[in-house]
């Protein structure tokens, strides 16, 4: 094993950041299971006291927020990462041979992780995911033949209940972990026998330079990475902690400001501006769902469709494609959230700045570089 | 065969075929021992729910009624939205949006029930008149009648 880890070294070229991504989703894994493990003690799952549960854990519970808080932002910045691991290892076509299966293990994993957004969000039995949750379980319902039964199955009866607060936290904290850690410990050891692998743009300059020898150089820098992870965790956890909101009430008009996960906006709006009516006996709104699970099948698939990048090393319509599903989500979760509009601008504004700030020094020190 | 061998040290094909199918499905029998009841545990029983025939929602100048135009009662275990038209005209629908299951409000100024999951309208007779809803809401029996001390009672039914 040390002689392993003596030996083991990382590629060195000018893309080489992205391998960072993986290590970050990782570490706020590990801050989940941590912080998860510590709300188990307070939380109960049920209607009538989850949200009290919750509450307490907010209000009473020595550092309960913090803890809450923690969870809550690093499930997000886990999504964060993993959607950016996702997305630099399949526009660097890293499923290449020999590496298919680490990519597969990968996707699974990704599904998992949204699986645990999807069912931590209803625990604290408030308004929003309440409502999130209804609307959510009672998507699959349009698939036909086996929709209904899919429906009761998650809901653990025909409606969002206490009995799907339980479900929910039955996989939440056993069955969803258990499954993570299996695929998780394959696809780790997937990436430690197959090894990194290199863009192929960069393949010449990773040749040139010496790689970097992952103990002990890759891993302090990983580690720093952490650390710097861990403080701004800290930070958003201390300055804007998790909200609570109101206690789900079943007898309640939805809330206008309904809706789910920001990872699941995209999805949302999709069914937002699908109109209704149906054809042949499937209804409209099952077909961006089936389309949905057709894209996350075809993700899976990718590195046994995408033959271009064997042979010739190098896959322009897979790329294209990618772009076409990241401009997608990126714009209907930008317009998902359009009354944030004076954040983008201030965003807009920051990063203009920089570039400005960026292009003016570039010019000061003689456009090298 | 020759004549000094015993059956049973050359494995014979037709035993050997049998050992074969009773090994196979002895060890389904046992997968499926384990699978399906699990299985089955999984599948949620059925609840009984009591049948509901009528619901009292309460006194027709209820300030509830009169101030938002609508009012949601529990109908069993069931959400339903009683509208206040007029101050006799009362409608009732399940408040359940058809679309994906989401509780419906009033809006009284645009007179439309409105469903603020995915946008959906529907109109003082259920029917969607925008949205992505595919059917219209299902509607309730509704009638005013005279109470104690001379108020109005709104009374839902199943129609
Ligand atoms: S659930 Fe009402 S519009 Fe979608």
């Amino acid at each position: 094993m040390l002689e392993f880890a003596r030996h083991k070294t990382v590629p060195v070229h000018r893309y080489a950041a992205i391998y960072y991504f993986g290590g970050m989703t990782l570490f706020f894994f590990v801050v989940q299971v941590l912080t998860g493990i510590l709300l188990m003690l307070y939380y109960r799952p049920t209607a009538t006291e989850a949200f009290e549960s919750v509450e307490l854990i907010m209000t009473n519970v020595s550092f309960g927020w913090l803890i809450r808080s923690l969870h809550s932002w690093s499930a997000n910045l886990m999504i964060f990462f993993a959607f950016l691991h996702l997305a630099s290892v399949y526009f660097t076509k890293a499923y290449r041979p020999p590496r298919e299966l680490t990519w597969v293990t990968g996707c699974v994993a990704f599904f998992l992780a949204l699986g645990f957004g999807f069912s931590g969000y209803l625990l604290p039995w408030n308004e929003l995911a309440f409502f999130a949750t209804r609307v959510g379980t009672q998507i699959p319902s349009t698939i036909p033949v086996v929709g209904e039964w899919i429906m009761r199955f998650l809901r653990g009866g025909e409606r969002v209940t206490t009995a799907t607060v339980s479900r929910f936290y039955g996989w939440h904290v056993a069955i969803l972990p258990a499954l993570m850690v299996v695929v998780l410990g394959l696809h780790l050891l997937l990436v430690q026998l197959l090894g990194m692998s290199v863009p192929p743009p960069a393949a010449d300059e990773a040749r040139r330079r010496r790689p970097m020898p992952f103990f002990p150089h890759y891993a302090l820098r990983d580690f720093l990475g952490w650390l710097v992870a861990l403080g701004v965790l800290a930070a958003l956890a201390a300055l804007f902690p998790w909200e609570l909101g109101e206690k789900a009430d079943a007898f309640a008009p939805a809330p206008p400001d309904i809706r789910p996960e920001w990872y699941f906006m995209f999805m949302f709006e999709t069914l937002k501006v699908m109109p209704g009516g149906s054809i042949g006996g499937l209804e409209y709104e099952a077909i961006p769902i089936l389309g949905f699970g057709l894209a996350a099948l075809l993700l899976l698939l990718v590195p046994f469709l995408d033959r271009g990048v064997v042979r010739r090393g190098r896959s322009p319509v897979f790329t294209a494609v990618g772009v076409v599903a990241v401009v997608y989500m990126v714009a209907l979760t930008a317009w998902g959230y359009r009354s944030l509009a004076p954040v983008y601008a201030v965003l807009g504004a920051g990063i203009l700045v920089w570039l400005f700030a960026w292009a003016i020094e570039r010019h000061e020190n003689g456009g090298g570089g | 065969m020759p004549a000094d061998v015993t059956p049973g040290t050359i494995p014979d094909p037709d035993r050997r075929r049998l050992l074969n199918w009773f090994l196979g499905t002895s060890f389904g029998a046992l997968l499926a021992s384990i699978v399906y009841p699990v299985a089955r545990f999984l599948n949620p029983p059925e609840v009984e729910t009591a049948a509901t025939n009528e619901v009292d929602a309460g006194a027709a100048n209820d300030p509830e009624f009169v101030a938002k135009g609508y009012k949601i009662v529990r109908f069993g275990s069931e959400p339903v939205i009683v509208v206040r038209v007029g101050e006799t005209d009362f409608r009732a629908f399940s408040a359940v949006c058809t679309h994906l299951a989401c509780i419906v409000e009033y809006l009284k100024a645009n007179q439309i029930i409105h469903c603020n999951c995915h946008n959906a309208q529907f109109n003082l007779q259920g029917q969607v008149v925008g949205g992505p809803p595919p059917k219209p809401l299902p509607p309730f029996g509704v009638h005013v009648v005279a109470g104690a001390e001379g108020s109005a009672r709104v009374i839902v039914s199943r129609s």
